[in-house]
């Protein structure tokens, strides 16, 4: 499990606690900590949480293939600051048990399959560089090709600067990504969880159909520092809170962890063609187009793996040809 | 140090080109919503006989002119304001020519409670999707998202000294340096030149400067980005509409480099990872 909290503590240390909320101080046990969503048990203050953990959180359970996770990162710019690129790289791999800092493939949210992809704010402040870039591209190309939904969990400091101009140019590239997938209709709901700023919340973070925020996430553009520095101005009291983007209209909704999976899995079945949950006989989802969600899980994972290993060298879906689909793609009966 | 010809105070701006690029021109102001930003200026006019769109960051000359336009740093209305423009082009068929020039968008409160996230996003989206030929062109400094906002384009131009980059080699060097004194290392290693840029496919051509800079003689600089414009617009009238707007998709898509050891050998390319089958 992928959790931000370090604090040990041997079990007949009667002083310091397990863990202390860093909003409202008061103590908890981590194991309460982990069985409350790495929500504080007093306050609700949300803690960031890691990729895997959240996957573990939003999808139902068993339902996650993970796809593309061998894209690797490049130093295409030789860069160098304090320390070099892939030596950064290295150690945030090591830190978080991640190639990169985003987990994308397919999985089921409270009973929808969708395509899902993942940042983890622990690689590297969850930057956008290439690889992200190329992840996200695949997914919403894979949610378009195969009518899928895709669901995004944002947290992100912005681009990735080791990565310099090619950085920037993702933000270029999933918007384009964007185009794709409101072309083919596919639904698309972005989470934006605590941190999300910069090249991320300024490109596909906001542009999904719909867009919810965890409570208390910060999401902005440019950061109160450099406003700081820059205009001088004072803040308002919650600059930057997803409390405070919801009532300046930037918003569908506020929503805590807890909810998320139904919440999401309810926005899925609206947009997607899908049932109210209490008329829902199966919990496979809908069967709409000729995505296979007829199939049994086993074809469909079968299917998304034969769709992660082809060359993705193809153009888009809409000037790709009928001739080119896979075989074992094909709709089953 | 190319960043400081690039930000150079004489340096001709979006207007000045306008001037030399354009006849006719009439410029439409406001959003439509609730303001006009003077830090993006846009209109209608003619380039060379034929009815054009333009849009650009403008950042003044003098110290006065910079205050009005903010030197160059835009507001959610003046990204919404290129978005209406942009439409506008759209219905009438009329393609867009950009001009980028700002240090990034304008970092204020009001800004970012405005919906400058948004904004800058939806920018590029609506750019993507245009059918009609747009062409780009970096004639300073192409700083951040708020420079990229205007040049998510089938052909991005960029003037010998002009700078294009994630973030200023300052704010870089403030983060990962911890010290914005380390500028110059910053500039080295984002190396945010033309030349660069050109090497990655992030820009297709590069426009030449007369010696020492633009600001040495606008007339002839102008004359070389009117020249590169009109080829890339010839270029892009070859194209059918829709299969623009693909390309320029996929122009955005193989931007950036990594390594898929899943696909089969022969489809590596410099991109690491891209059929070169595509360029
Ligand atoms: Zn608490």
């Amino acid at each position: 499990m992928n959790v931000t909290v370090e604090i040990e503590r041997r079990d007949s240390d009667p002083v310091k606690p397990e863990w202390a909320c860093p909003s409202c101080h008061q103590p908890a046990r981590l194991a309460d900590l982990r069985a409350n969503l790495m929500v504080c048990p007093h306050c609700g203050f949300h803690l960031r949480i890691g990729a895997r953990e959240r996957i573990r959180q939003l999808v139902d359970e068993g339902t996650f293939r993970e796809l593309w996770s061998n894209v690797l990162t490049l130093d295409p710019l030789k860069f160098t600051d304090l320390e070099t690129y892939p030596e950064r790289v290295r150690e945030a791999q090591a830190k978080t048990g991640l190639n990169e800092a985003i987990v994308t493939g397919t999985a089921a949210v409270d009973g929808t399959q969708c395509v899902l992809a993942v940042m983890d704010f622990g690689f590297m402040g969850g930057s956008m560089g290439s690889v992200v870039g190329e992840k996200l591209w695949r997914s919403t190309e894979l949610a378009a090709g195969e009518d899928l939904p895709l669901v995004a969990v944002c947290s992100s400091g912005g681009a990735r600067m080791q990565e310099g101009i090619l950085s920037l140019m993702q933000m270029a590239k999933t918007s384009c990504a964007v185009d794709l997938i409101n072309e083919a209709t596919s639904p698309f709901v972005t989470i934006l969880a605590d941190p999300c700023t910069g090249g991320v919340v300024a490109s596909f973070a906001t542009l999904a159909d719909i867009c919810i925020a965890e409570p208390g996430a910060q999401l902005y553009f440019t950061g109160p520092r450099v406003i700081a520095e820059t205009t001088h101005e004072k803040l308002p009291q919650g600059f930057g809170s997803a409390e405070r983007n919801l009532q300046l209209g930037h918003l569908d909704a506020v929503v805590a962890r807890k909810d998320l999976r139904v919440r999401v899995g309810n926005y899925l079945r609206l947009l997607g063609g899908g049932e109210e949950p209490d008329r829902v006989t199966t919990t496979i989802g809908r069967e709409r187009g000729k995505g296979g969600m007829g199939q049994t899980a086993l074809e469909r994972a079968k299917a998304f793996a034969t769709y992660a290993r082809r060359p993705f060298v193809r153009g888009d879906r809409e000037a790709a040809g009928e001739a080119e689909e896979p075989a074992a793609r094909e709709p089953s009966p | 140090m190319t960043v400081e010809i690039a930000r150079h105070k004489g340096r001709p701006r979006t207007r000045d080109y306008i001037g030399y690029l354009i006849d006719g021109f009439e410029e439409l102001k406001g959003d439509r919503l609730r303001a006009d930003d003077p830090a993006i200026v846009g209109g209608l006019g003619w380039f060379r006989g034929r009815a054009v769109l333009v849009v650009g960051h403008q950042k003044g000359t003098t110290l006065d002119e910079q205050e009005l336009h903010s030197w160059g740093m835009a507001k959610p209305e003046g990204y919404r304001k290129a978005q209406r423009l942009f439409a506008l082009a759209e219905r009438h068929g009329l393609p867009v020519l950009s001009f980028v020039d700002t240090p990034g968008a304008y970092p204020g409160v009001a800004a970012e409670e405005g919906g400058q996230a948004r904004a800058i996003a939806d920018t590029m989206l609506r750019m993507a999707r245009l059918s009609v030929p747009v062409i780009a062109t970096v004639i300073g400094e192409g700083g951040s998202g708020g420079a990229l906002a205007l040049a998510v384009a089938d052909r991005v131009l960029m003037q010998e000294n002009a700078t294009y980059s994630v973030i200023t080699p300052e704010g870089c060097a403030a983060i990962l340096w911890r010290d914005a004194a380390f500028a110059p290392q910053a500039a080295e290693a984002l190396k945010p030149t033309a030349a660069h840029l050109l090497e990655l496919g992030v820009v297709e051509r590069i426009v030449a400067e007369p010696r020492g800079g633009a600001h040495h003689n606008p007339e002839v600089a102008a004359a070389s980005v009117a020249e590169a414009i009109s080829e890339a617009l010839a270029e892009l009238d070859g194209i059918a509409p829709q299969e623009r707007r693909r390309r320029r998709r996929e122009r955005f898509r193989q931007l950036g480099q990594w390594f898929d050891p899943e696909l089969p050998p022969g489809t590596l390319s410099l991109f690491g990872g891209y059929s070169t089958a595509l360029r």
